[in-house]
């Protein structure tokens, strides 16, 4: 037994580095993936697993695949038959809409990114008048995609594809977050109308598939309107999706309200703060932020739902899929194109994720516990 | 008449008349009657579920009573929210876990209600929560956020907080028992040289040191009722009560 632990005088022990062989790239390897036998084992095995698969994989999307042809018979027959995905990518993005007239849904687009970097970006230069734009961008959006006022006008049973989902996501996600934060308080008020109107129409929303309210959106409504009024169908279907998103969003955004002490609304109370004032200022920011995964999630499900409006006729990217892939010219080619559609979906509903984690970041004010 | 009502709004700040209040079937409050003058300092001790608290927040309306007249500056508390937010402006609280607003700065903190409530310019808001900020020695920690300061810290940004409003009463809810003790001492300083300042408190607390030094009344409170209220010394050299006795021993046993 020997001491050889130097000794200091008490109030002069200086910090000291840590022990070799605790930090750096080898000790996270040797922590991570070698930290057992079992733990080892397993990831020599996905290591093997991904050699398996992922040379093929690129051998098949990139090295034999096929990027020019006019038909089946132009593609190699070991490689993906991406010439379709090609002759076909204009029908993904823009659906029907007249060819001449697609820089409308061009510009609709960039608008689209400006507005989003406005309301999303808290960094960009002149953030008030951009955010006045961006409340203004619905009416110029639809003018775009709709026509009139001097331009030509597109009805809207030639919408389709990537254009039709970004409408309905785009157009959901707007209207489902103020519906639902005002459901959500509604439900939790002290007037009896008010509250039980919010509680029955948010149980009676979740309680009915989404299928079907589209198809009360397609065909019953006309029974109940006056006979010969024109309703537009996308427009039935935007505000059924809106309506059955916010039924949801008002429960994530209730839990949010459920999440923060009593303590926040009566400091806020003791200083004087009215009930709007109290709400927003103190209480809806702390909720929404407690709600951003939920909030995200009912986005991001919300914006894959947009797909069952194959069912009253709309075809969004996947419907135009379905489609192409009964095409008697390219038979045989589901996995290209199902691909294709899944890689857009992922792209978009990945990127809503990592924005939710870093808005989460970014609010974070040091009183997560 | 309006005499005699300018009168008793001059001398008295508080007046509670015969309040009752229940919760449920659960009777918290009987029969209380307290009146507090103009600057007057009071602290409230009791046993734990004794109704102290519910009773300073029946004050500011945290707490609605069933039974009984509460009149704060000459405003009657009743179901009109306008009375009721008439109180809140001039009545500033203090809570036991503080309740800073996590999002907002010190400063944000400290200027909201001001700006909101009171619609001072943003400026001159800024200017006055500097000034608080600094009356509680904590001016430069004011872009900080709250959760990136200790708990005392955090309690006195509340103090300041309150102030902000420029309340003529102040509310005090147990603002030393959720703190460490090495913390305890700077917020009661701060709440000593408040007290000098003339300002109105009531203070619910079991700090018996701070009593002695700067309340003019100390209240005792069990089951609901209010048991003995007199002048500090007498109420520690010479409680009336047994109830009092055997809190008093039992707080001052150590």
């Amino acid at each position: 037994m020997t001491m050889t632990k130097q000794t200091y005088v008490p109030g002069t022990h200086p910090s000291l580095p840590p022990p070799k062989g605790t930090t750096g790239i080898a000790y996270w390897l040797k922590m991570n993936l070698f930290s057992s036998l079992s733990n080892s084992v397993i990831t020599l095995l996905a290591i093997y697993l991904l050699y398996l698969a992922i040379p093929p994989a690129i051998n098949w999307l990139f090295l034999d695949a096929t990027f020019v042809g006019t038909s089946r018979k132009d593609c190699a027959p070991d490689g993906a038959c991406l010439a379709f995905i090609g002759e076909r990518f204009n029908l993904f993005v823009y659906g029907f809409y007249p060819a001449e007239l697609r820089w409308r849904v061009n510009l609709t687009a960039i608008l689209l990114v400006v507005a989003s970097a406005a309301v999303l970006w808290d960094k960009i230069p002149a953030r008030k008048y951009m955010l006045w734009f961006a409340l203004a961008y619905p009416l110029i959006a639809a003018w775009l995609l709709l026509g009139g006022l001097g331009l030509e006008s597109v009805s809207t049973h030639l919408f389709g594809g990537l254009m039709l989902t970004l409408t309905i996501g785009v157009t959901g996600i707007v209207c489902s977050l103020p519906l639902g934060i005002l459901l959500a308080l509604g439900r939790q008020s002290n007037l009896p109308i008010i509250k039980y109107f919010c509680i029955g129409f948010i149980e009676f929303i979740r309680g009915v598939p989404l299928i079907t309210l589209l198809f009360v959106a397609s065909t019953m409504l006309s029974y109940f309107l006056p006979p010969g009024s024109t309703f537009d169908l996308l427009l039935r279907v935007l505000i059924m999706v809106s309506l059955f998103a916010s039924a949801y969003m008002a429960e994530v955004i209730r839990g949010g309200l459920q999440a923060l002490p009593k303590g926040q609304l009566e400091a806020a109370e003791s200083l004087g703060l009215n009930y709007g004032q109290s709400m927003r200022f103190i209480i809806l920011p702390q909720a929404l932020k407690v709600s951003i995964p939920g909030i995200v999630n009912t986005f991001i499900g919300l914006y894959k739902d947009s797909t069952l409006v194959i069912v009253i006729g709309l075809l969004d990217p996947l419907g135009i899929g379905r489609a192409s892939v009964a095409d008697s010219a390219w038979l045989g080619l589901s996995t290209e194109v199902y691909l294709f559609v899944a890689i857009f979906f992922f792209i978009s509903c990945f990127g809503m994720s990592r924005y939710s984690l870093y808005l989460e970041n970014k609010l974070n004010t040091g009183h997560k516990r | 008449m309006s005499e005699a009502q300018s009168n008793s709004t001059n001398d008295l700040c508080i007046e509670i008349r015969n309040m009752n209040k229940w919760y449920g079937d659960f009777h918290v409050l009987k029969n209380i009657n307290l009146e507090v003058s103009r600057g007057e300092k009071i602290v409230i001790c009791g046993p734990s579920g004794s109704g102290k608290s519910t009773m300073i927040r029946c004050i500011n309306r945290l707490e609605e009573h069933q039974q009984g007249d509460i009149i704060v500056d000459g405003t009657e508390l009743t179901n009109d929210l306008k009375n009721i937010d008439a109180v809140r402006r001039e009545v500033g609280m203090v809570f036991q876990h503080f309740n800073l607003f996590p999002h907002l700065t010190v400063l944000e903190n400290c200027t909201l209600a001001p700006i909101w409530v009171r619609n001072t310019p943003k400026a001159e808001a800024e200017a006055t929560a500097m000034e608080f900020l600094e009356r509680v020695k904590i001016p430069e920690q004011a872009n900080k956020y709250p959760g990136q300061l200790s708990g005392g810290q955090q309690q006195r940004v509340a103090i300041a907080r309150s102030l902000c409003m420029r309340p003529n009463i102040m509310l005090f809810d147990e603002p030393t028992s959720a703190l460490d003790p090495e913390m305890i001492k700077e917020v009661l300083d701060t709440m000593v040289s408040l007290a000098e300042e003339g300002i109105t408190m009531l203070c619910v607390t079991h700090e018996m040191g701070f009593a002695k030094k700067v309340a003019d009344r100390v209240i005792f409170m069990d089951e609901g009722e209010i048991i003995e209220s007199n002048k500090p010394h007498e109420f520690f050299d010479n409680p009336q009560h047994d109830r009092t006795k055997l809190f008093l021993s039992q707080i001052l046993g150590h």
